[in-house]
């Protein structure tokens, strides 16, 4: 580790550091990945994998939470986007090819990937 | 550095307990395939000390406590697979039992704030990379490179932070003194050397969040024109002098110790000093003789430390916990830190909540709080059926409030007021099974044995005043031992050198203070309401509320308690050592404490009514007891609770 010789160069390695620990702060988009049976069967760990590899790539600020089976099980792996304040946006029949689109348009842009969308719930 | 793990599983509060559980925990996410995307990381202490093992996951922030090696299978599976919450591992809510996910949805931080010990328990204490990431050294290089250290210092004055280790001198003006000392070389010192009886902050700290106390003395080292810092921690401490051991070579590999700190042309050493374990250590003269390898004896404070301490230079000397309370001031600025606590006492403080109480652990709140919030709110409050008597503040050189002040706010001149002081910060909560006589004795005996034996006055009087406690206790004492003992207390008092014999009778005269009719009782009746001193009570069951349970006949540890089923039983006064197993495990209030002068020749003989000691909801005892005979035999029958005896 070279050593630090100003303020500045503190502030840009804290910069770097602190996406080691993003999944302790406080973020304002959550992707829940389903991981039931029926999820990890359709390939749920692989899509999740994707979305961690792409989010890494963007440096971007989400975190990534698993959740069980919600009875959709045809439809898996299903995706939830909550963005804060946002409606809850659910995709299904995710692959690991679809990744890169939802992230680029719906959490870089703002749009719906509306052909993907199996679901959608209002804030609360 | 960067990689792509999506949730962090931080353990804490493992305290010694289960070593191969981190180990077993990576050991299945490996099993699992989830190494890539899990992190394991070993954390500080949360505050939840009597539940650790405790596990946060991140996200969402699940809170586990009470965890064991059997539970890790099903967290895996759970929780980092399924992302389902295991219900059994939850905190539960004392009152209703309800269970609460996330940690800081638990009602008893609701109350704290967190300065000091906000990244304990959040962050890996071994990783600088960590501390840097949640902001640390910025303060540092914000002194460094935008402030000049009369503006350090102008700042923590302004900020009126005071001296954690429980005197509470005005921590600007002693780094004020000793800049302004003449000398070329100067100390700053951090003293870790916590030595109270149940009080553990500032090991938390120093194992939690080292950097903290180190990023504080860097910035105290520029403040006061310092070169050379040192850590006095106790040797009682491995895991504290390992943490900051580690955090001290990190921060050179940094550049954040060493020469030239971040460009800006000052050099900062800081070398561990271990301490053999003398409380009379934790006080600041002899210290700093334990630092330069004598006797760690006080000496007479003519001339203050920050003119001639360590080895005769100027020399700052701070607790641990105010160090680390100078980044965040550094940080947020004099005025937000003044805006926390009261008038004369700002910012927070931490305690050790410890006695009883149903969630004890490390607290940090905001000073100017009331103990009443701290022990009902914070605490949990007594244990079930059980009533608050005292807390007691300060450690051996503290004071017992009682309960009838528990209203009162905690600051520097508050609690010196009630008789007891703020102290490091220990906080022994006690209920109506507590006697004070026996808490004042126990303190002088920890005291006696502490006492560096340099003045005559605390050396003898305060085993003096200690054997007029035991005899209390014992029920030898005379009517004129009082007197004396407030006299004794007095005169150590007032004549002893430094803090451990001036504060050393604190104890005894806090609670002759507000327990004055409990040494009467001791000393006249020969009788010790709570039922702790054991040469003054008896045990005797009521007839007319045994239900005849047999809950008292297992409890007795001598097999001394006889009755049939669903009779009355009785307690054999010969077979009796007076331990108040029976009076514990009794759940109907039927086993009462009588003087022990009523039992002769193993029979109790009068009937008593008495309104004194610990009562249960059910109202003070007023039932009559009935002459009690010694049986004869050990009954037999009585073993064993009767079928659809709900418990």
């Amino acid at each position: 580790m070279p050593q630090l010789k100003s303020l500045d160069e503190l502030r840009s390695l804290r910069t770097r550091l602190q996406q080691d620990i993003k999944t302790r702060t406080e973020s304002s988009t959550t992707i829940t990945v389903g991981m039931g049976t029926c999820g990890i069967a359709a390939g749920a760990r692989e899509v999740m994998q994707a979305f961690l590899d792409e989010l890494a790539a963007r440096k971007m600020d989400a975190h990534v939470v698993t959740t069980g089976c919600i009875g959709m099980c045809s439809k898996e792996p299903l995706v939830d986007i909550q963005q804060a304040d946002g409606p809850r946006i659910t995709y299904g029949n995710v692959d690991t090819t679809m990744v890169p689109r939802i992230v680029e348009d719906h959490l870089v842009q703002g749009h719906v990937v509306q052909s993907w969308v199996v679901g959608q719930v209002a804030r609360g | 550095m960067a990689d792509q793990h999506r949730a962090d599983v931080l353990v804490s509060c493992l305290h010694g307990r289960a070593p191969e559980f981190i180990p077993a925990l990576r050991e299945e996410i490996e099993r699992r395939g989830l190494a890539e995307e899990v992190k394991v990381v070993e954390t500080g202490c949360r505050g939840f000390c009597s539940m650790g093992p405790v596990l946060t996951i991140a996200p969402p922030g699940t809170f586990y406590t009470g965890v064991t090696a059997a539970d890790i299978p099903e967290i895996v599976e759970e929780t980092l697979v399924k992302g389902r919450v295991v219900q059994k591992l939850l905190y539960k809510e004392p009152s209703g039992r309800k269970a609460v996910q996330r940690y800081d949805e638990i009602s008893a931080f609701a109350k704290q704030q967190r300065i000091v010990l906000r990244n304990c328990g959040m962050i890996e204490p071994t990783s600088i990379e960590e501390y840097i990431a949640v902001g640390g050294y910025e303060a540092l290089g914000k002194a460094l490179t935008t402030m000049t250290p009369d503006a350090v210092i102008a700042e923590i004055k302004k900020s009126g932070l005071r001296g954690r280790g429980g005197a509470g001198f005005a921590t600007g003006r002693k780094w004020e003194q000793t800049r302004q000392a003449h000398g070329d070389v100067k100390h700053v010192i951090a003293n870790g050397d916590e030595g109270d009886p149940g009080a553990f902050m500032d090991r938390a700290l120093m194992e939690g969040d080292p950097h903290s106390v180190i990023e504080g003395m860097i910035i105290g080292g520029f403040a006061v024109g310092a070169s050379q810092g040192y850590i006095y921690v106790r040797d009682e401490y491995p895991l504290a002098v390992k943490n900051l051991g580690i955090a001290i070579a990190r921060a050179k590999e940094f550049g954040l110790l060493g020469h030239d700190i971040l460009g800006a042309d000052f050099d900062f050493e800081i070398k561990i000093v271990r301490g053999a374990g003398a409380f009379v250590c934790g006080e600041s003269s002899a210290l700093m003789q334990s630092i330069e390898g004598k006797v760690g004896e006080p000496r007479a404070k003519h001339l203050h430390a920050t003119e001639r301490g360590l080895w005769d230079r100027p020399s700052c000397l701070n607790n641990v916990e105010t160090w680390a309370n100078v980044p965040h001031i550094i940080n947020q600025g004099a005025e937000w830190f003044a805006s926390i606590g009261t008038e004369r006492s700002k910012g927070t403080k931490a305690f050790c909540l410890v006695g009883k109480v149903r969630n004890p652990g490390l607290i940090e709140v905001p000073m100017g709080i009331s103990l009443k919030t701290i022990v009902n709110e914070i605490g949990g409050g007594p244990p079930r059926g059980r009533k608050i008597k005292a807390v007691q503040t300060g450690g051996p050189s503290g004071g017992c409030i009682p309960a009838e002040m528990l209203d009162i706010p905690v600051d520097y001149e508050t609690l010196s007021e009630a008789g007891s002081m703020m102290g490091s910060g220990g906080m022994i909560v006690m209920d109506d099974r507590t006697c004070m006589v026996d808490i004042s004795r126990y303190f002088l005996e920890f005291l006696k044995d502490e006492s560096c034996g340099k003045c005559s006055t605390c050396r003898e009087g305060v085993k003096r005043m200690l054997e007029i406690l035991t005899n209390i206790c014992d029920g030898t004492a005379k009517e004129s031992d009082l007197p004396m003992l407030e006299a004794l207390a007095k005169t150590v008092a007032s004549s002893s050198l430094c803090g451990l014999g001036k504060s050393a009778p604190n104890p005894v005269l806090s609670t002759l203070r507000y327990f004055h009719k409990e040494y009467e009782q001791h000393i006249h009746d020969k009788y010790c309401a709570s039922g702790v001193c054991r040469s003054l009570v008896a045990y005797v069951i009521t007839e007319e509320k045994c239900k005849g349970c047999g809950l008292c006949v297992k409890a007795c540890p001598q097999d001394g308690i006889s009755g049939s089923l669903k009779q009355p039983h009785e307690i054999d006064q010969v077979k009796c050592i007076h331990c108040g197993a029976c009076f514990d495990a009794c759940k109907l209030d039927a086993v009462q404490i009588v003087p022990r002068a009523m039992v002769v020749d193993g029979k109790v003989q009068v009937p008593v009514i008495t309104n004194e000691g610990p009562k249960r909801p059910g109202g003070p005892l007023d039932v009559p007891v009935r002459n009690v005979t010694t049986p004869g035999g050990n009954g037999g029958n009585g073993h064993g609770a009767p079928k659809g005896a709900k418990r």
